[in-house]
């Protein structure tokens, strides 16, 4: 369970080819508790990118070592530890979520190895704090909210119920929600992390008189949620609408109790590209369900890390020619255009995204209608690098 | 507003109650019969929700999967009880928490490791899949009524038992004086390994009704663990009458005061401080109730060795 390392087959058929060197990526996911749904879709992503590549990354072979930080910041810090001081990884992928990034971020970046965000995009990285050594490939956190409460804005709503749990993330998202929506909130909801029963919440917003909810409530929290929502009778007089509540994780739980709920994101699985097609069929083939953003965004992790690995010739000694070519990210991103933010943090399209059933019976998000075109986070300005 | 908010939060603290009861009861008797922590329990829980989601799979009927769940729920209680248990009563407290311990570890992880990580569901049967109208537009899920008729049910069954039968008179004998039970020539081990089983089903039943309402998930137990000892803190361990009460006592305070705590204090500060405060306020609330029983009745409301 604690450690994983793939070699791959493929080292072997290095014999055949000049390859020299090997580039050895150290991974920190949450496999451990309700969560590990999520890390084992970064983990898959990223194994299948690297098994696209023949096993290799910029022409190199390629070692990955999936390290689980159990959601535990003392765990977390210390597989950092052994990943940058006893393996010497060239690169660390990771992690899944944003408390765990804290705990990793001195130790990886100290060290002077790039460390490549999957999915938790704080805005603690983002700002003043951004590093020359830390890159994003999914997005900063607040982002999806702000798209959210974009789009209620020019939908129309005219006042909005919100729920979140009470920690920090909950409270992000709920301003990252009001940046754009200037229509009245009515009521705002805190509970508890892990919350099971939400009659009281919903009865609270039957009677508020909100046409639009929006929730955060990741996991099973959501899971709880959407199904309580959709027994009440609700979700047919107000609009569900969330971020991290209902996506490929939460969907195959949730089915139809989430038909024609919206949420925000910067790819779903029908996202219309030829690469992005084919990884998701690839993807379901090998392991048997539908890929999320935290694939997508761990795939597009290995394909940047391969396309910098090659634009250096395999030569990962020499930091700033690597950071340059991380940087100038020259790989076809899943998603489409993709470049980075003076603070490595994406500049990407972001989507209102719709839950449908698919042709297969397959619950999915569902891209809609383009929200932001090259948004850019509102923390990239105090960053100086 | 109000009116139809509270009903509806003492609907919900009821069904909290009830599933607390269910989990509680079990873990009263094992407590105060065998003078046992069993940590593990709130796993049986677990391991009824995931037998309700595997029945329902297989079946595609949720009450043929409640019939088929309760019976293996037993016999995981029993097989626990026989490869780990047993060998524990006689040890220290220190013991059976590092053991018990160790079964929640496995068999969350076991739990993983068969169905998955993710979050999973089961939907309520065919025949109670309809809703009340409580306020216009919103609906109170028929199911939700039935659990807690289901819970009360079980606790009369349960107080019939323990009250009007030969076994039951042999559990509370056991529970206020094991040693003269034993002494009188009862097979204590068999009375222990009974106890064990039913309570394990007790917890698993409990699994089963929440499922629907809830989501199936590795280490769904665990939290409610904690409020089972709570409870049987409050009620008396080994009571299954004080169970009974300081379950609903329970569900009512942590339920309406969640609601009641942030709208009280939204009545002398501005709602923002009010919406900081109130669920950190309320999340202690059956803390500070334990507290205060403890406090004027250090053996609970309804001690089961009030003569030690």
């Amino acid at each position: 369970m604690n450690k994983l390392a793939l070699t791959l087959a493929s080292s072997l058929l290095g014999l055949a080819s000049m390859a020299t060197a090997e580039v050895k990526v150290g991974m920190i996911v949450t496999l451990s508790g309700p969560p590990a749904a999520l890390g084992q879709q970064v983990v898959d992503g990223f194994q299948l990118a690297i098994d696209d590549l023949d096993g290799k990354l910029g022409g190199q072979a390629a070692t990955v070592i999936v390290e689980d930080d159990e959601l535990k910041p003392e765990v977390a810090l210390s597989k950092a530890n052994s990943l940058v001081e006893s393996e010497q990884a060239d690169f660390v992928v990771g992690t899944v979520f944003s408390n765990m990034l804290q705990a990793v971020f001195r130790p990886v970046t100290e060290s002077e190895t790039f460390l490549i965000s999957p999915n938790a995009g704080p805005s603690t990285f983002a700002g003043r704090n951004c590093n020359p050594y830390f890159f994003v490939t999914s997005y900063q956190n607040n982002q999806n909210a702000e798209v959210m409460g974009a789009h209620a804005q020019a939908a129309g709503f005219k006042k909005v119920f919100m729920i979140a749990p009470n920690y920090q993330a909950g409270r992000d998202n709920m301003e990252g929600f009001r940046m754009h929506y200037e229509g009245e909130i009515v009521d705002e909801v805190y509970v508890p992390l892990g919350h099971q029963d939400y009659s009281a919440e919903i009865a609270r917003i039957a009677t508020s008189g909100a046409d639009a909810v929006f929730a955060f409530t990741p996991g099973g929290m959501g899971v709880r949620f959407v199904r309580q929502f959709r027994d009440s009778g609700l979700a047919d007089k107000v609009q569900f609408m969330s971020v991290f509540t209902t996506d490929e994780t939460t969907l195959p739980a949730q089915k139809d109790a989430a038909e024609g709920f919206l949420a925000a994101g910067n790819w779903a699985p029908d996202t219309a590209t030829d690469e992005s097609t084919a990884f998701v069929a690839a993807f379901e083939a090998k392991y048997g369900y539908v890929p999320g953003g935290y694939a997508m965004q761990a795939y597009d992790a290995a394909m940047l890390i391969n396309s910098a690995v090659e634009a250096v010739g395999g030569d990962l000694s020499d930091k700033d020619a690597v950071r340059a070519a991380l940087k100038a990210a020259e790989f076809t991103s899943l998603r489409g255009d993709f470049a980075f933010n003076t603070n490595h943090y994406p500049i990407q399209d972001f989507y209102q995204l719709s839950v449908t059933e698919r042709e297969d019976g397959a619950w999915v998000t569902s891209v809609g209608e383009k929200i932001f075109e090259g948004y850019e986070d509102s923390f990239a300005a105090e960053c100086s690098m | 507003m109000s009116t139809t908010l509270i009903l509806i939060q003492v609907l919900n603290g009821l069904q909290l109650g009830v599933i607390l009861f269910l989990i509680a009861a079990g873990l009263t008797l094992v407590f105060g019969v065998m003078g046992f922590i069993n940590l593990a329990h709130g796993v049986q829980y677990m391991v009824g929700a995931y037998l309700a989601y595997w029945g329902y799979g297989v079946t595609g009927s949720f009450v043929l999967a409640l019939l088929m769940a309760l019976p293996l729920a037993l016999v995981m209680g029993l097989i626990l009880e026989f490869l780990i248990f047993r060998h524990l009563y006689d040890r220290d407290h220190l013991s059976q928490v590092l053991a018990t311990f160790g079964v929640i570890l496995f068999l969350n992880q076991l739990a993983k490791v068969v169905f998955g990580p993710a979050s999973l569901s089961v939907p309520p049967p065919a025949f109670l899949d309809f809703s009340f109208t409580l306020v216009d537009g919103l609906l109170y899920p028929a199911y939700r009524i039935a659990v807690i008729v289901a819970g009360l049910l079980v606790a009369f069954v349960l107080w019939l038992v323990i009250t009007r039968t030969r076994i039951g008179m042999l559990i509370r004998a056991g529970a206020t004086n094991p040693d003269m039970v034993s002494a009188l020539g009862v097979n204590v081990r068999l009375l222990f390994m009974v106890v064990f089983g039913f309570g394990a089903m007790l917890a698993g039943f409990a699994g089963v009704m929440a499922a629907p309402i809830f989501s199936v998930e590795p280490g769904m137990g665990d939290n409610l663990l904690i409020v089972a000892f709570v409870v049987i803190i409050i009620g008396g361990a080994g009571s299954i009458r004080g169970a009974f009460v300081a379950a609903l006592l329970v569900g009512l305070v942590d339920t309406l005061g969640r609601t009641l705590v942030t709208d009280g204090l939204r009545l002398i500060m501005d709602a923002s401080a009010a919406n900081q405060i109130g669920p950190a306020i309320a999340s202690m609330l059956i803390y500070v109730l334990m507290a205060l029983v403890l406090f004027w009745r250090p053996e609970g409301l309804f001690a089961a060795r009030a003569a030690r």
